[in-house]
């Protein structure tokens, strides 16, 4: 009898699990021991296990297999939700909901993958089991870590005092006028929350876009002498915690800030407040947004093939047609990912607005008060979270329509593919144009943040130097043990970098075997599972941070005030940056080289290992470095969820920035500032830069331009 | 093996998530805390070195702790909410949501301490109060020659015009407390017209509560309406703030403290509760910085903080005023008619 590899790998990982850790929450004995005592349900889920062992020689096998994983995942989930169902027929020792413990769950995943296998072996997901465990292991996670929660946040902020509210007050309350009045066209009036909203994600989304672009062009296609500097430059704005960039705009552009001060001593410009509002939010969402669209649009300019620019060259078209035809044409799917990001991104920024939003309101701060503020009213927020989700989703929709039955492909495996074209004889000249100012603007920032933690007040141009900030929140004295972190920062700091470190790598194999799966398979439901793996981006941090302690508070997962939930939290919200990420890089990959490597019959894993990884480094790059910097700067999601042994860096810094301690807040974000950029510097140095085997040309003369 | 190793990774993530959660045990406690974090350290800190018990601290606004402690209803993580603004205190205990507790601590209080703690029927009780007020720049003040104001009604003359910030009620306890006492100060017809008033001369309506307080300190406005205490804070730092106490007399809040229904550490929650009512236990505000009037009749008060005994304070009517009803009428009120309205 010839053993089965997959069968026999999931079944003892199971098994492992149920042997080795303790199967229930609160509970030490493993499962073994459980069953032994008779736990009915842990007692199935081993039997099932053990049986899927057996090697499917015959399609009834696996048909058995998928039943009888199906059951026992069942039972696991009656247990958890339904107990009394069971305890009544014997199959639990109490009534009490079954609260899942490590060894439980590694036992339920392999039930899943099981199960996942033995539909592909009877047709399902192409006969492919490799496919089959992704999907179906990804969308169980998926289920559990994204829809559930918000289900249960949903539910229970529609329901009124009596039961749920009527439609037709549910009408209303969509269509408050607070919500959606155009007032602010006509002057005067306010306008809806959905609506500054919808016009400030529009504006940034688009502004992000052309800023991302003309710093990608500048960086791949001129001869630009420091294209290092170039990143760490345009890298500084995403590493850093939102609440910094508000507070160094106003000290730069406030009523008495420094470039203002300016302005009004040699030109007597007037002293305003215009940097609450509208254009803040907006500055500071570009400022952090466009570089996140130089990283994504420069990995795609790199791993765009030249070779169609060539041909373009060689049939004499001008520079300026190549460009326009050729060259941004072949980004348009990057283009528009870029777009929609950064849209998404603003709508659900949460830090920008509440720092420099002024009288300003948009969506995200509207939900955090209404959860958290005077009014105390969770239905509201419901109503604005459906809107914000909405928005976000009919982005994602639009961008499909677009860019549906479109072929990107350059990377076609079909050797080398030659030169890029130079850009139109101009342009280089316009980008700087673009660019200049906006490093002025990032330099400025930076100086200020790089300065107002070493100074007593930089708010208040108390410019006397200290170092007492960073001793309060980061000092270090020797003790018995060694090294002692005195400083009150420190725990948050450890936690942070644990949490991000932990669960960057975990997005990023996340995020991009579910791209690949979107990719390049076919099968049914594919849509809906795009669906779900994106929806979770479109959720504001506030009702996530929420919905999770809602759902996993209880049995039977019950994980908050623990590391896992934080972990859960940042991998399931930052992946679909990866999904992302990865269908942009392998659209522009040729599936003859899957079919290639198929036809030499390597399995599909092997294929993705060996074949497709290479090519999308650039991507997995981008994915580690924006989960691990995001898992470090979030705020909103988070805020909730920490605990006092399981702070975050974050959390740390709005308690500062809430107690009017500005500069304490700014010596710590400059700290971490400087903490991500080594750590950037290390992925980089570890994961490598891309190579997709261009030849080394020598970088195009390009006239104008003061590179 | 790649793909196995994939899901054994996968597996791995999943089995992280389940790790079993921090139980609590004899000898611990949870508490959470909405001060500012440099008070609510030396308080555990104190608290555990003269008790012995073990304590995990959480620190976040009053309106975050209280949405947590709401969605944790089901399975309480923590034993005693110390601090914060007495409405999300009240709002918990109509809710349901806090313990009846009388402290035998009771007697030693000032009276507006143990009027919450009746109000609430013994599910919390005033621990500090505050009173509203203004931080004027006096820096601004002598740029511009305007002469110092001393009441409400000077906020609306048209030399503060564009000068004076508040944050929006809506989002922020301190500012619906404004709302609130000027209803109780002069009516509720006449508090709209002043507030309506008031609205010209207002530059932005914050999110946060204490953020006019830094704004006037850093000059972004001229005026900033808040607790009397965060003005303090400001000018003790050094900012050229001058805090005033209206004229008219102004309404305050309470800091509260309840303890969490369902408390896994009740006996322990109690003990923290009886000692946080000592003089010995109020007196570590003053050194964290912290300018709000004890309600231990005994704890002494910091000489910076306001004097309350000079303050004109209101018979402020917590019960009406934190009742989720009237909140929300004088708030949807306070949309339709002040926040709306142009500014010319």
């Amino acid at each position: 009898m010839k053993l089965d590899r997959f069968s026999l790998f999931w079944s003892m990982a199971g098994l492992l699990g149920l042997a080795l850790l303790p199967a229930l929450n609160g509970d030490a004995r493993s499962g073994l021991a459980l069953a032994a005592s008779g736990h009915g349900v842990v007692l199935v889920t081993l039997a099932v296990l053990v049986i899927a062992a057996v090697p499917p020689s015959r399609r009834a096998i696996s048909w058995v297999e998928l039943g009888l994983a199906a059951l026992a995942l069942l039972l696991i989930g009656v247990a958890g939700f339904r107990p009394l169902a069971l305890s009544g027929l014997g199959l639990l020792p109490s009534p009490a909901p079954l609260n899942l413990g490590a060894g439980l769950a590694i036992a339920a995943v392999a039930l899943v993958a099981l199960a996942a296998g033995a539909s592909a072996r009877l047709g399902a997901f192409r006969n492919d089991r490799f496919v089959a465990t992704c999907v179906a292991v990804i969308g169980a996670l998926v289920i559990l870590f994204v829809f559930w929660p918000v289900s249960r946040m949903l539910v229970e902020a529609f329901a009124g005092p009596s039961g749920f509210v009527s439609a037709g007050e549910l009408l209303d309350r969509l269509s408050a006028p607070d919500i959606w009045s155009l007032g602010c066209l006509g002057g005067g009036q306010a306008c809806g929350v959905a609506v500054n909203s919808l016009g400030l994600g529009l504006l940034v989304a688009g502004l992000s876009t052309v800023f991302g672009l003309a710093f990608a062009l500048l960086a791949t296609r001129t001869n630009v002498r420091m294209p290092k500097l170039f990143d760490a430059l345009a890298i500084l704005p995403i590493i850093t915690p939102p609440f910094v960039v508000g507070l160094a705009l106003i000290v730069l552009f406030g009523r008495t800030g420094i470039v203002t001060a300016t302005l009004s001593d040699w030109f007597g410009l007037p002293r305003t407040r215009w940097i609450y509002g509208l254009p803040g939010v907006t500055i500071a969402q570009v400022l952090s947004q466009a570089p996140l669209s130089f990283i994504i649009l420069s990995g795609a300019l790199k791993a765009l093939s030249p070779t169609l620019e060539e041909a373009a060259q060689t049939l004499r078209a001008s520079r300026l047609r190549i460009f326009m035809t050729v060259t941004l044409p072949l980004l348009a799917p990057a283009l528009l990912n870029t777009f929609l990001l950064a849209f998404v991104e603003s709508l659900s920024d949460f830090g920008n607005p509440l720092v420099l939003g002024g009288s300003f309101e948009v969506l995200s701060t509207k939900i955090f008060f209404a959860i958290a503020g005077a009014q105390h009213e969770p239905a509201r927020a419901a109503i604005l979270a459906l809107i914000l989700l909405a928005f976000t989703l009919a982005a994602f929709a639009l961008q499909m329509r677009l860019l549906a039955g479109t072929s990107f492909v350059t990377v076609s495996g079909k050797g080398d593919s030659g030169l890029p074209s130079p850009l139109p004889a101009a342009m280089p000249a316009g980008l700087w144009l673009i660019a200049a100012p906006w490093i002025a603007l990032t330099i400025a920032v930076y100086g200020v943040v790089l300065i107002g933690g070493f100074v007593v007040d930089i708010g208040r141009f108390d410019l006397t130097p200290t170092l007492a900030h960073f001793a309060t929140g980061f000092a270090v004295g020797t003790g018995d043990a060694g090294l002692v972190w005195l400083g009150s920062a420190w725990n948050s700091f450890w936690v942070t970098v644990w949490v991000a470190g932990i669960s960057a790598p975990l997005t990023a194999m996340v995020g991009l075997l579910t791209a690949y799966v979107l990719a390049r398979q076919e099968f049914r439901g594919r849509r809906a599972f795009e669906f779900m793996t994106l929806l979770s981006f479109a959720i504001p941090g506030t009702v996530i941070g929420i919905s999770y302690i809602l759902a996993f508070n209880v049995a039977p997962v019950e994980i908050t005030g623990t590391l896992a939930i934080l972990i859960a939290c940042f991998v399931f919200r930052n992946m679909p940056v990866g999904v992302r990420a990865g269908m942009a890089a392998l659209s522009q990959i040729d599936k003859s080289l899957d079919e290639a490597s198929a036809t030499l019959r390597a399995s599909t894993a092997r294929t993705l290992v060996l074949v497709i990884l290479p090519l999308i480094k650039p991507a997995i790059v981008a994915t580690l470095i924006y989960s691990f910097i995001q898992a470090m700067t979030a705020v909103s999601a988070v805020i909730f969820l920490v605990t006092a042994r399981y702070n975050l860096a974050t959390a740390y810094v709005v308690g500062r920035v809430e107690a009017g301690e500005y500069s304490l807040a700014i010596a710590y974000c400059a700290l971490m500032i400087a903490f991500m950029l080594m750590v950037i510097w290390a992925v980089r140095l570890v994961v490598g830069e891309q190579n997709l085997g261009r030849r080394l040309g020598e970088p195009q003369a390009v006239s104008g331009g003061p590179a | 093996m790649n793909k196995h190793l994939i899901g054994l990774a996968i597996a791995g993530a999943l089995s992280a998530h389940a790790m079993p959660s921090a139980q609590a045990q004899q000898g611990e406690l949870v508490v959470y805390c909405t001060v500012q974090e440099e008070w609510c350290r030396p308080m555990v800190q104190a608290f555990e070195a003269k008790t012995g018990i073990k304590v995990s601290m959480t620190r976040k606004s009053s309106g975050e702790t209280y949405a947590q402690i709401k969605a944790e209803a089901a399975n309480p993580r923590g034993d005693v909410w110390w601090g914060g603004t007495g409405d999300p205190h009240l709002q918990a205990a109509e809710e349901n949501l806090t313990e009846e507790y009388r402290s035998p601590m009771l007697a030693q209080l000032l009276p507006w301490a143990v009027k919450q703690a009746e109000q609430s029927k013994f599910r919390t009780v005033g621990i500090y109060a505050g009173a509203l007020g203004y931080g004027v720049n006096t820096k601004m003040l002598a740029e511009k020659k305007i002469a110092e104001p001393k009441c409400w009604a000077d906020l609306i003359k048209a030399e503060f015009k564009d000068e004076v910030q508040v944050a929006d009620p809506n989002s922020s306890g301190t500012s619906y407390t404004m709302l609130a006492t000027m209803v109780q100060l002069m009516g509720e017809d006449k508090a709209f017209d002043y507030l309506k008033a008031l609205h010209k001369n207002i530059n932005q309506y914050t999110k946060s509560g204490a953020a006019p307080a830094r704004a006037a300190a850093t000059g972004e406005s001229m005026v900033g309406i808040v607790f009397q205490h965060d003005a303090v804070s400001q000018a003790v730092a050094g900012a050229p703030l001058k805090v005033v106490s209206p004229c008219e007399g102004t309404g305050y809040e309470i800091g509260s403290m309840s303890l969490i229904k369902g408390a896994k550490n009740l006996a322990n929650a109690k003990i923290w509760y009886d000692w946080a009512l000592t003089p010995e236990a109020q007196e570590i505000g003053e050194k964290a910085k912290a300018y709000q009037v004890p309600s231990n009749k005994s704890a002494k008060v910091p000489p910076a903080a306001p004097n309350l005994a000079e303050t004109k304070l209101i018979d402020y009517d917590f019960a009406k005023y934190g009742s989720s009803v009237e909140r929300t009428r004088l708030l949807k009120k306070w949309d339709a008619e002040v926040k709306t309205a142009p500014k010319n």
